[in-house]
């Protein structure tokens, strides 16, 4: 009897063990992350600072969750986040909802984000004003540096929305948005965006990262509460109210400086702009924010390049080395993905260089349509190692760097033209030479 | 009669036995020069040694592999990325092409031995070729004996031993034969006349062409030697047949060696034989004509002709000055300009002056290289003054222009071991001809009461004189018959006055007998120094360091350490800068792309990698990574004392970055003139890219940071690298590899913790965390 059950279990543990092999077996399949097979991002993190949060955002969660994402909402200090785990990322993407928070839960702090973004993956962070220095480090390390002062707002006393009280013009509605239809959907946002938290400034020279949503030329960063002493440091139209970034791995970033933004209240609520005669009965923040996510959620402007491929006119097979002056054809494939497929990316303005420490060749690459991108060109009549190179940067867009190295030989030595017709006279020259002596020499030697 | 024809008997007995003790003594000089150098395979191992030798394997490979024809139209993508090289048309390939013969021929023999092996061996083997070649060059000018001891001499002199050891698998190794062979053919003839020996002559020639750059020096000597026989008044139609077809042919085959090409009638190296050919041919017409006109008649023309020609020959001249100066250097290479003006390199061509065996020796390396040939060779001129003869005057020319031309650079002291060794062998043999004939002489008439004495005596000495006579009859009976002309006067006149002479020359006994005793002695020093030399000095690989110290010997196997990581660890396309003495190794043993290498034919590039390795770290991250670069490569010897490290070399990466990039400027690195990397260093010195490679982590070694190649603890300690990380350090440091680091993947906006706002746009793109300690 005793044996019986024993065996039983024995049994039952063989069953368990094979189960959670299985399953093992099943997280790599789990947990892929970010991939550029299918980029979209399916699980998400989502830190709060409190759980009101949830519900009072529930409009932008709403609209996440019902293009497929996965919401994972935990407290900022939970002890248990972690991202990941054995070297595996748990989440494609983050949203830092917590702009107060001093130091995240678990292992994760701003070295662990910044790392999850450097290995490919996408973020959403809102300050506020009063946003904590952790926050405000994983800005500066992307590229936006909010307003030192912490206390500040961004007041506009010309751009405000006009409100039921007269308030101190915080409460902001900007349309100055940025001028792309990958970022922001092809479908016009009329009424403006309402915003209410700190501005922050981008450096200039930072080609990564991106105004979304700017202030108007009459905004200023100050203190709402204190007297303004000083001229404050942001003026005008260099204030970005939302911007986002795209690393050079393709990772995408999204920075606002208001929380409030996303909440349903400002989705919800009219606006009208002061100055303006047109009241809106909805602002424009749940179409920007639901634009921008697809944007910042790989769902529009991802490209991927395949097929690079090279080979001599009448010839269909890659060659190992090219010849100097041959004729040669070019193509590759681009693609863009659609939130669900990779449909073919139609552009006019691809361009390919036959590249050796400068370009050599610098041609637009022509399409049909379909995805594919061709041209063809003749090698440049000087030997060495060449790279096909295409680089493809476009705002919006991922950028495309594809480089392919192929030698360039000079003649072979039988490949030179055997005789050339300007040297016809020297050729007669020598030969009627060599005729004359010999001639001579024969009549020398044997005549008396 | 019956007397005369025992004595001939005898005679041609003797020479038969003479003649068989020749083959085996020769036998045995070749396998002297073979084994002597077999030091370097039993001391270490079977390998390539040093630089370029690595280049001539890699090719041989591809030869072997690949067949002529690929060979020929090779174009190596692995090298000087992006430029890539036309390996097929700039290397002289008489070298790959008699190893991937001698590999062609074991294999088809079913001998299968591997390229390494034959590479490894083939310059033994040449030497052997050399020290025979040596033979019969000095046997046209002084007969068997001089070209025994020559030779035997040559098989162990060190200077041509340490270009030929088992290993060092480079053009010298076959040139030197070449040359020597070339130079014995031509005296052959000049004494036979033969059409048939000039045919050889300009084979031999057209194989020196494919062998080494060192060909220029058989196409200047040999015009020399022509001009000198037809200003002594020593013209002869040998002296034409023995000129004339080696400057057509020879050209013609000269221009048909890839390398060389048009480069044989175009370069100023060339003129010489060209103008020479001229003037013989002008020489022969005189002649011709003297021999046609009566003497009065043959006034008036010369008359006629000398205003004629000279007007013509200013007027060529002037062209020809023209044309030269019409050319940017003067139609001269470099190599060559340094040559006639020793400081020209220096002064102009930092890239030439910076290779140590382009600089002018010291004396004691004369010493050292050629050892007491230098005192024999003296002496071995006085021997070609008696008599002169054509061959003789040809070998004393010889040695007068390597003399000087080893004194530009130490690396032509190889041309100057072959000509040291021939009249060393010809004083040698002279002595000992004297001296034995003195005992010979003598010792008969010590004894002279009790033997018959007079006949005995009477019958050695003129046998000794008519064995060279005979000789000497025969040769010039062969001259007589093929050329079918007079001239047996000059020829016989000389040999009968040096008869007389050789009768007088009898020393007393003790004395020759002292001589002798010395002069074995002598020989004897000669050969412990070479076998030390051979052993010792000259057998080191270069890849593989040894030092003995109080606790053992140390082995520093650290290049092939450094290369085989390489091989295994990165990819194939990936691109390794260094240093260009670096660049044929690592091409050849860890087969990846190298942007400079040890053919330093893109002086631009080379200044491109300088300036890199003389810039701040960000500037040298940009200029390697405009290159495609992945990994840097530095040797660095600090630890372990090893003094030719990339330290020492900077100062003339600086030197030739600068040369390109008048950005970079020596004085910079310099702190009052002097070249340090201590505390007193400049700041440039101690931010440029070769100290923080060479240095990085090293206070972690033994805390003081102490170099032991400088002897001083170096300047700046610790620091962080911002644009490389290291990614592989050999056992005894010697080799360092770094990796470019990519750019970062977000930009880092500004804040309080920066310092400094990155205002320039390339600064920004950088962005860098500015984390510098200092």
């Amino acid at each position: 009897m005793a044996n019986k059950v024993k065996r039983g279990v024995a049994v039952l543990l063989v069953a368990m063990s094979k189960l959670i092999f299985v399953f093992l077996a099943f997280i790599p399949l789990l947990c892929t992350s970010f991939s550029p097979e299918r980029p979209s991002d399916r699980r998400v993190l989502v830190l709060l600072d409190d759980f009101a949060v949830k519900s009072s955002h529930s409009l932008f969660f709403n609209s996440l969750k019902s293009r497929g994402f996965d919401l994972h909402f935990h407290l900022a200090d939970d002890p248990k986040i972690a991202l990941q785990r054995y070297g595996q990322y748990l989440y494609d993407a983050l949203i830092l909802f917590s702009p107060t928070i001093e130091r995240f839960g678990g292992s994760v702090d701003a070295a662990a984000i910044l790392d999850f973004v450097d290995s490919g993956h996408d973020l959403i962070v809102a300050a506020d004003s009063n946003a904590s220095d952790l926050i405000r480090e994983i800005a500066t390390e992307c590229g936006v540096d909010f307003d030192e002062d912490p206390a500040s707002m961004v007041v506009d006393h010309s751009g405000y929305a006009v409100s039921a009280t007269e308030g101190d013009h915080t409460l902001i509605a900007s349309d100055d948005f940025i001028k792309s239809d990958v970022i922001l959907g092809s479908k016009k946002i009329e009424a403006p965006v309402l915003f209410q938290g700190i501005g922050h400034s981008l450096n200039p020279t930072n080609s990564l990262v991106l105004k979304a949503l700017s202030a108007s030329p009459s905004a200023f960063s100050a203190n709402p509460k204190s007297k303004l002493t000083s001229p404050p440091s942001l003026t005008g139209s260099s204030i970005s109210l939302v911007s986002v970034i795209q690393a050079r791995n393709n990772a995408r970033i999204l920075i606002s400086g208001s929380l409030s933004m996303f909440s349903n209240r400002f989705f919800r609520s009219g606006v009208q702009k002061a100055g303006s005669p047109t009241k809106h009965e909805k602002s424009g923040n749940e179409q920007f924010f639901t634009e921008l996510s697809k944007w910042v959620f790989h769902e529009r402007g991802h490209l991927k390049a395949v097929h690079m491929q090279h080979h001599k006119v009448g010839e269909a097979n890659e060659p190992a080395i090219y010849r100097i002056n041959d004729d040669l054809e070019f193509s590759v494939e681009i693609f863009e993905w659609s939130g669900t497929s990779w449909e073919p990316y139609v552009a006019d303005d691809v361009q390919v260089q036959f590249y050796m420490m400068s370009p050599y060749v610098l041609k637009t690459l022509s399409t049909n349509g379909k995805g594919r991108y061709f041209t063809s060109f003749k090698v440049p009549d000087v030997y060495g190692v060449f790279q096909f190179k295409v680089e493809y940067e476009k705002l919006g867009y991922t950028t495309l760097s594809l480089s392919k190295q192929i030698p360039v030989r000079p003649f072979r030595h039988n490949e030179y033209e055997r005789f050339i017709p300007a040297a016809y006279p020297y050729y007669g020259a020598a030969f009627s030479m060599m005729a004359g002596f010999f001639i001579l020499t024969a009549v020398h030697l044997y005549s008396k | 009669m019956a007397a005369s024809d025992a004595q001939n008997g005898v005679f041609s007995v003797r020479h038969a036995f003479g003649n068989v003790l020749a083959f085996f003594i020769l036998l045995l000089i070749g396998v002297l020069a073979f084994s002597i150098r077999l030091f370097s395979v039993i001391k270490y191992e079977s390998v390539i040694h040093e630089f370029d030798p690595y280049f001539n394997y890699r090719v041989t490979q591809f030869l072997t592999k690949n067949g002529i024809y690929d060979f020929w139209n090779w174009f190596d993508d692995r090298t000087w990325y992006p430029l890539g090289r036309v390996i097929g048309g700039t290397v002289y390939p008489g070298l790959t092409l008699t190893a991937g013969t001698l590999w062609w021929i074991l294999n088809s023999l079913n001998i299968p031995l591997s390229v390494e092996t034959v590479c490894v061996f083939t310059a033994p083997i040449f030497s052997a070729f050399a020290s025979w070649a040596t033979y019969l060059l000095t046997k046209e000018v002084k007969g068997a004996g001089a070209g025994l001891t020559a030779a035997i001499l040559l098989a162990m002199v060190p200077s041509y031993i340490s270009r030929s050891v088992a290993g060092s698998y480079d053009n010298e190794a076959v040139a030197i034969f070449a040359l020597i062979f070339t130079f014995y053919l031509y005296i052959k003839t000049l004494n036979t006349g033969s059409l048939f020996y000039a045919t050889l002559n300009s084979i031999a020639y057209f194989y020196m062409v494919c062998s080494w750059g060192g060909y220029t020096f058989i196409i200047n000597l040999i015009p020399m030697h022509v001009l000198l026989c037809i200003v002594t008044g020593r013209y002869s139609s040998r002296l034409y047949i023995a000129y004339a077809p080696l400057v057509v042919l020879g050209t013609l085959l000269a221009s048909l060696v890839p390398v060389v090409g048009f480069n044989a009638v175009m370069t100023s190296e060339h003129f010489a034989s060209f103008l020479v050919f001229i003037v013989i041919h002008v020489v022969a017409l005189v002649y011709y004509i003297k021999g046609i006109l009566s003497p009065k008649m043959f006034k008036v023309a010369v008359a006629l002709v000398v205003s004629v020609g000279a007007a013509v020959c200013c007027a060529m001249v002037a062209v020809l000055i023209a044309l030269v100066a019409s050319s940017p250097t003067k139609g001269w290479s470099g190599r060559s300009l340094s040559l006639l003006d020793p400081t020209y390199a220096s002064k102009y061509i930092p890239i030439i002056a910076s290779v140590s065996e382009h600089q002018p020796p010291t004396w004691p390396s004369y010493f050292m290289d050629i050892n007491v040939l230098a005192f024999l060779v003296p002496a071995g001129i006085i021997a070609c003054f008696s008599p002169l003869s054509d061959a003789s005057s040809f070998v004393v020319l010889y040695i007068v222009t390597s003399v000087y031309f080893s004194g530009v650079m130490v690396r032509l002291m190889l041309v100057l071991a072959p000509a040291a060794c021939i009249l060393s062998g010809i004083a040698l043999s002279q002595a000992f001809d004297v001296f034995t004939r003195s005992i010979k002489f003598q010792l008969p008439r010590l004894s002279d009461n009790s033997q018959a004495g007079e006949g005995s005596s009477e019958n050695v000495v003129p046998n000794d004189s008519v064995k060279t006579d005979k000789t000497e009859d025969t040769s010039k009976e062969r001259t007589s018959k093929k050329s079918k002309k007079k001239e047996k006067e000059p020829v016989e006149k000389p040999l009968s006055k040096s008869q007389i002479k050789k009768r007088l020359l009898v020393l007393p006994l003790e004395t020759s007998v002292i001589a002798i005793i010395l002069l074995v002695l002598l020989g004897a020093f000669y050969v412990v120094h070479s076998v030390w030399a051979a052993a010792e000095a000259y057998s080191a690989p270069s890849i593989v360091l040894t030092s003995h110290s109080h606790d053992g010997l140390h082995v520093f196997d650290d290049f092939r350490e450094a290369y085989a990581w390489l091989s295994h660890n990165t990819e194939v396309d990936d691109k390794v800068a260094s240093w260009w003495d670096y660049g044929y190794q690592t091409t050849a043993m860890a087969n990846r792309t190298v942007i400079v290498d040890n053919n330093t034919w893109n002086n631009t590039h080379i200044a491109t990698v300088g300036t890199a390795m003389s810039s701040p770290e960000k500037a040298a991250w940009e200029i390697f990574q405009s290159l495609d670069v992945k990994y840097v490569l530095v040797v660095f010897g600090g630890l372990v004392g090893y003094p030719s490290d990339d330290i020492n070399k900077f100062l003339w990466m600086v030197r030739i970055g600068g040369g390109v990039f008048p950005h970079i400027k020596e004085p910079d690195y310099l702190r009052d003139g002097q070249y340090r990397i201590d505390s007193m260093a400049t700041p440039t010195m101690l931010n440029c890219l070769m100290y923080k490679l060479s240095y990085y982590r090293f206070v972690e070694t033994d805390g003081k940071a102490f170099d032991r190649v400088r002897r001083t603890e170096i300047g700046k300690k610790h620091f962080k690298l911002t644009h490389f990380e290291e990614v592989f350090t050999t056992h005894h440091w010697m080799v360092r590899i770094y990796k470019l680091k990519p750019p970062k993947n977000r930009i880092r906006g500004k804040t309080k913790k920066s310092k400094s706002k990155t205002s320039s746009k390339t600064a920004s793109k950088r962005k860098e965390l500015k984390r510098n300690p200092f």
